[in-house]
């Protein structure tokens, strides 16, 4: 998993910063690149990163096509079919779930919905959820910590205070005890009433509570990076505070955004599947991978592939992630040792 | 030494006051009323009116936060109305401190309900807790030991395939295969360890794997960095220049340096853990206070939500402070002014 740079790079590595503070000529046949197209060669070289990279592509152009798919007719997520199952507890007719020809997964017990539909339309919405919420942790994070560690004194004492406080909540049980609360004020606001609501929520609460971790790892970075030449130039010319954050800080903070969101994605995923599981998440007959997986869970032994099916997309998503992000991590910041 | 954890201990206090004044503020500025739950289906608005003047729902918002506070440290009656104590007192409810309230749903109060689930928590936090920091920490070490080679790959990716099931996948996984149909181990149950402490292990020994599960993958890379860390220093190649053996160099000076960061983490995360996980308890039925928390979020049942959230936060700002202190004194490299 872990790609130490070998000799070329190096090299490379070295003529990028001799580019940048010296004014000796380069010779032609060094090629100057830049870090993210090191970073790229780096990735290119792992192979496990590589892996991760192809199926979540795959995994996101699916969820893209979807919607598309439900619509011409050819995934049908809510189409139910009685006569494909039978029996106590309605159980699919035929071996594995009733795979054939026309359900590919196997049909789910007691209405007939098409699995596979149901599981490739999941993706889409748990994709979409955990990429909302981490979105909303990401810009609440990075303003903070943007903010924070760039005007030190109170703001920086007011907002560490508020991490600490955010990280002080136990954060299931306060997802679970805010659910009621908070999905019937997001009702009041004009959202329809159940699954959308409830979406609204996953995406802000989740995302909410994932802030702290972003503005920390954003702070320490910007406490370092405010102390260098470019952001003293840019104040010593009169540079706003928002032209400061935005124009000279941000544009080197992309690395660890980068890390951190395809690190922090699959947490999201996972919690909306245990959310889901818990009653307070996405219900049935709207599929996301945690509602599916929820409606499996009591049929594990009588319908394994129901069980299984749902539940393996959901772990070769959260794998593909963290690999990637393990793999993103070694490749723009080779320093870091983890 | 003294003066730092005094101070430490004394935000600690401010950051649990201000806690419990946003958990107030959040869940009775919520939409549920929680007279018309206390009142029950078929109520007039006069009578759900009646209950909130009785229950005190109707007072300001600070007034009601501080009858709460006032209950932790002193005794409250449910409802507290003199003219029902006078008509009817068989109907009150007396609460000692620390009360945390009555829940309507429960008809019971609220530190009954909390006392009887917590030793099921802790007991599973503390089983789960010895399986993660045992597995995840050797694994670690073995791990840093063969760095680059197939062991370190092969523990590093195990903790990583563990680590990305759902907790509650794996748990059902456990419970329906292992348990009911492959029968290896007996059907989990809770018994209490003092009772019976060979049923404890075996009633609860899949749980505790499912918890210990999500923790084992972070053990694993934590320990090996911080081994591979210390591995680099140079009071190593002292210890290897006056001609300790490996195994001293490795057990007496490599693991003291790196596991003593991670008895903070480790401290940190039991501390999160005591008041419950939810998701295990419901899987394997447990009645915790993890799966009261659950219960209470979808009944909708207010003060017990109110006093878990506080109860676990509790923990977890205690546990940041011991685990603050304890560093201070097991590293000496680290000196508070």
């Amino acid at each position: 998993m872990s790609v130490t740079p070998m000799g070329p790079d190096v090299v490379e590595a070295e003529t990028v910063v001799s580019d940048d503070s010296s004014d000796v000529s380069v010779e032609q046949a060094i090629a100057g690149r830049t870090p993210w197209q090191l970073a790229w060669a780096r990735i290119r070289r792992d192979r496990t990163s590589m892996v991760a990279l192809v199926i979540l592509v795959i995994a996101i152009v699916v969820a893209l096509l979807a919607p598309i798919m439900v619509a011409v007719g050819l995934l049908k997520p809510y189409e139910t079919h009685q006569n494909l199952v039978q029996g106590i507890g309605s159980i699919p007719t035929g071996a594995f779930g009733g795979i054939s020809s026309h359900h590919w997964l196997g049909v789910v017990p007691g209405t007939g919905w098409d699995l596979l539909s149901r599981i490739i339309l999941g993706i889409t919405l748990s994709l979409l959820i955990a990429f909302c919420a981490t979105l909303v942790s990401l810009v609440l994070g990075t303003l903070a910590g943007l903010i924070s560690g760039y005007l030190g004194r109170w703001p920086d004492f007011w907002i560490s205070r508020g991490m600490d406080l955010v990280l002080a909540f136990p954060q299931l049980l306060m997802l679970l005890a805010l659910s009621p609360v908070i999905v019937d004020r997001i009702t009041k606001f004009g959202v329809p009433t159940g699954n959308p609501s409830r979406i609204v929520y996953l995406i802000f609460v989740l995302g909410f509570f994932g802030w702290p971790y972003f503005a920390r790892i954003i702070r320490g970075q910007v406490l370092s990076l405010r102390e260098r030449e470019f952001i003293e130039a840019a104040k010593s010319i009169g540079a706003s505070n928002r032209r400061i954050y935005f124009k000279e800080l941000l544009p080197n903070l992309w690395a660890p955004i980068l890390i951190y969101f395809t690190l922090n994605l699959p947490v999201n995923i996972s919690a909306e599947a245990a959310l889901s599981f818990l009653g307070v998440g996405v219900q049935s007959p709207t599929p996301t991978l945690g509602s599916v997986l929820t409606d499996a869970a009591s049929y594990s032994t009588a319908d394994p592939v129901f069980f299984f099916a749902p539940g393996i997309v959901i772990f070769i998503l959260v794998l593909s992630f963290n690999l990637l992000g393990d793999g993103l991590r070694d490749a723009l910041d080779p320093k870091s040792s983890r | 030494m003294f003066a730092f954890a005094v101070r430490r201990s004394l935000a600690a206090v401010v950051m649990l006051i201000v806690m419990s004044m946003v958990t107030f503020l959040l869940f009775i500025a919520s939409a549920t009323d929680p007279a018309r739950i206390a009142c029950g289906k078929n109520c007039t608005p006069a009578q759900i009116a009646d209950v909130k003047h009785s229950l005190g729902y109707d007072k300001p918002i600070y007034a009601q936060y501080g009858l709460f506070v006032e209950g932790l440290v002193h005794e409250r009656n449910f409802p507290d109305d003199p003219a029902i104590e006078k008509n009817a007192p068989q109907t009150i409810v007396h609460c000692s401190a620390p009360c945390f309230g009555y829940s309507h749903i429960n008809t019971a109060l609220v530190s009954t309900l909390i006392a009887q689930r917590l030793p099921v928590s802790v007991a599973i936090a503390i089983f789960a807790f010895v399986l993660w920091m045992v597995f995840g920490v050797l694994s670690g070490i073995v791990a840093a030991l063969f760095r680059g080679r197939w062991p370190d790959k092969l523990l590093v990716g195990l903790a990583l395939i563990g680590y990305s099931f759902p907790t509650f996948f794996i748990g059902l996984v456990l419970y329906q295969y292992v348990a009911l149909k492959w029968q290896i181990v007996p059907v989990p149950e809770y018994i209490s360890i003092f009772h019976d402490p060979i049923g404890f292990i075996r009633g609860g020994i899949l749980p505790a794997l499912t918890l210990a599960m999500i923790y084992i993958a972070g053990y694993v890379r934590i320990t090996r960095a911080y081994m591979l860390e210390a591995m680099g220093e140079d009071y190593l190649r002292t210890a290897r220049a006056k001609g300790l053996t490996e195994r001293k160099v490795i057990f007496k000076h490599t693991l003291r340096a790196a596991l003593t960061p991670i008895t903070t983490i480790a401290g940190l995360d039991l501390g999160a853990l005591l008041a419950g996980a939810a998701i295990t308890e419901t899987v394997f039925n447990f009645n915790g206070v993890g799966k009261l928390a659950v219960q209470s979020a979808v009944n909708g049942d207010l003060p017990v939500n109110v006093a878990i959230v506080l109860i676990a936060a509790t923990f977890i700002i205690v546990a940041n402070v011991l685990v603050d202190v304890l560093y201070a004194y097991i590293d000496p490299r680290v000196r508070y002014a």
